[in-house]
């Protein structure tokens, strides 16, 4: 039959080239980038435009489904390769520690000291009220059995508290607990971040009860004269756990001020530039208190002097203090 | 895209349109206009327009359901494996054994989405098992940190309902827990009450979810016309081609890829009374259908090329 249709030859001189394509493609989503030969990689950007032609092609004269459908989405597939991403994730991984974490984190300065003083407020205002009357603590706290260290423990019970007897609690149920407290710590720091959005108000609520929480707990110790060696047992994870709650928080105020005053930008669209930017402080959140996991379950068990203890608390200060606000070469992207 | 929903006969038509056929094609319009409104034109850097369909709140959820399912599956696993163990291990390796186990379960419930959605294919498993995909709103590439956003985000679009529901009257009372509920419900309907069937997460990061299903090129039914005996055989006049429209040829093009012999038979009964086709001797059913779906395409696709599309048989000009 010498008068095919049109769009039958039309397919016919084609679809050779869309099945390699397909071929390519289905290839390199299974296994990446790197499973593919030098040739194919040659072959896709050309291979690639061609579909994307004969789609707009295909459209026009023919009114064959299956083809329509089945160009679609193979131009679907391979628009999101050609144009996707192309970093592995070390790269992406070196890349945020090397310059997106720091490069948000001081970015953020005026978010991070209102954070700050949410925090550091509820906690002055909680230790300061149970100095005074150490009835606040049971209002704080509510009658909670589960935890001994309240205003009627002796100080002895509470120097017990603070350093590691020995022949006492094994490590195994230390490292346990402390992998516990850091997933409690990871989802309060998430949630700091994520309520941000109904305009950082949630964010400021959790940042003070968690200051009024640590806050009455370090009245408690002051008052039987533990001051020192509490903060020593505190700081030497705290500077490291506080920070990336009062970051987190940061995170929540960059979203809450970005709903509530958008600037020259749409609501929705100042929401998603700042999205990105508290997303990468919340994920750095997420690594410090990691590391403050660590420093929590292993070092605070194994050092028992105070010197050492404000020493490592000293120095994971300065780290993060030089690591996020120190000015650094332009990296090339 | 879309059409005006309403067409009527022409009034003296000797084959006026019964009010049923009329009822289904307006219906057929409104199936139209709604489904039109589902996609997202891309313009390519070369110019050329794709055409993205959002996936469905109902596909959203099913997919979330699957990735819930395979990670408590992990959960009871890893936990059950663990029990099996421990009760060969001394208590103390068995306690760090756990704390192993809870970061472990602390990064399967934080980071299992950040993980599949920043690979290559863009989608966990729930997604790649329904043909859906998670794309950067404005068409560019999805980087890292919209996928860390819109991930982060899920613990209050989740959680919070469900810590509202747990926490129930005996901690805040009744009133306080219904309020709560109600206010975290908010973000749990998200999707549904906004036209591009976004999350708060994926409005924070510039994201939305589409599909991307694999189709499969089939074979070309007009192919079978390429051989020269069933061209000489179906020989269909101007007019035999011209009762029916483009509807009617998709319809036709889903008859005989997918349906049964009987349905094809049935349908290739009603298309012989319509054209008024004498049957002759041996003439399969399924090879009558191919040859008038050919020819059917053939004039529709002639018409088209001159800028005329017959969108179904009651399109008359």
């Amino acid at each position: 039959m010498s008068d095919l249709l049109k769009s039958y030859r039309f397919r016919e001189e084609r679809q050779s080239d869309w099945a390699k394509l397909d071929q390519i493609l289905t290839r390199a989503e299974g296994g990446g980038v790197k499973s593919l030969t030098d040739d194919q990689m040659l072959a896709l950007p050309r291979l690639y435009r061609q579909a994307v032609s004969s789609l707009s092609v295909a459209r026009s004269i023919s009114l064959d489904q299956n083809v329509i459908n089945y160009l679609e989405s193979l131009c679907t597939r391979a628009y999101f390769f050609v144009y996707g991403a192309r970093t592995t994730i070390g790269e992406r991984m070196m890349l945020f520690l090397r310059k997106d974490w720091p490069a948000a984190v001081s970015g953020s300065v005026w978010n991070t000291l209102i954070a700050a003083f949410f925090f550091f407020g509820g906690w002055a205002l909680a230790f300061f009220l149970c100095l005074q009357d150490m009835d606040w603590f049971w209002t704080f706290h509510g009658q909670n059995f589960m935890d001994a260290r309240n205003p009627d423990a002796t100080a002895e019970y509470l120097r017990g508290t603070i350093y590691t007897l020995e022949g006492g609690t094994g490590e195994g149920e230390l490292s346990a607990f402390a992998s516990f407290l850091f997933n409690n710590n990871a989802q309060i720091a998430l949630l700091a971040f994520a309520l941000g959005f109904a305009f950082g108000i949630p964010t400021a609520w959790l940042l003070v009860y968690n200051g009024v929480m640590i806050g009455s707990l370090y009245a408690v110790f002051w008052d039987k004269g533990l001051g020192y060696e509490f903060t020593g047992w505190l700081m030497i994870h705290g500077v490291t756990e506080i920070s990336a709650i009062v970051l987190a928080g940061a995170a929540g105020f960059v979203i809450g001020g970005a709903v509530a005053f958008p600037g020259a930008h749409s609501r929705i669209a100042s929401a998603r530039l700042a999205g990105q930017r508290a997303a990468t402080i919340a994920m750095g959140c997420v690594l410090m208190l990691i590391i403050a996991a660590l420093l929590e379950g292993f070092g605070r068990q194994l050092i028992n002097s105070d010197v050492v203890r404000y020493a490592i608390a000293g120095a994971t200060l300065v780290f993060w203090l030089v690591y996020f606000y120190a000015p650094r070469k332009e990296l090339p992207v | 895209m879309t059409k005006p929903p309403v067409k009527m006969a022409p009034v003296n038509a000797a084959t006026a349109i019964s009010r049923e056929a009329a009822v289904q094609r307006r219906a057929r319009f409104a199936e139209e206009l709604r489904q039109s409104k589902t996609v997202r034109r891309l313009v390519t850097p070369e110019g050329a327009a794709i055409q993205l369909r959002l996936a469905s709140v109902a596909e959203r959820a099913g997919a979330f359901m699957i990735d819930l399912a395979i990670q408590w599956a992990i959960v009871i696993a890893t936990l059950m494996g663990l029990g099996y163990m421990g009760s060969a291990l001394s208590p103390g390796s068995a306690n760090i054994a756990f704390a192993f186990w809870l970061v472990f379960f602390f990064f399967l419930r934080n980071f299992y989405y950040i993980f599949f959605e920043i690979g290559q294919r863009g989608a966990t498993p729930g997604k790649r098992i329904l043909g859906l995909r998670v794309a950067a709103r404005d068409g560019g590439r999805l980087t890292a940190n919209s996928v860390l956003a819109r991930n982060f985000i899920r613990e209050i679009e989740i959680g919070l309902p469900f810590q509202f529901v747990l926490m129930g009257a005996d901690q805040f009372g009744a009133w306080m827990a219904l309020f709560g509920l109600l206010w975290s419900g908010v973000f749990l309907l998200f999707p549904v009450f906004n036209k591009d069937k976004m999350r708060v997460g994926d409005l924070l990061a510039g994201t939305w979810v589409i599909k991307a299903p694999k189709a499969k090129l089939m074979e070309d039914i007009a192919s079978s016309t390429a051989r020269p005996e069933t061209a000489s055989r179906f020989a269909f006049s101007a007019a035999q081609t011209e009762v029916y429209g483009i509807h009617e040829l998709h319809v036709l093009e889903d008859v005989l890829r997918q349906s049964t012999a009987e349905i094809k038979a049935r349908v290739a009964g009603r298309i012989r009374t319509k054209i008024s086709w004498s049957r002759t001797d041996g003439e399969a059913d399924v090879a009558f259908l191919e040859a008038y779906y050919a020819a059917l395409r053939k004039r529709l696709e002639q018409r088209m090329l001159l800028g005329d599309r017959k969108s179904d048989k009651f399109d008359v000009r």
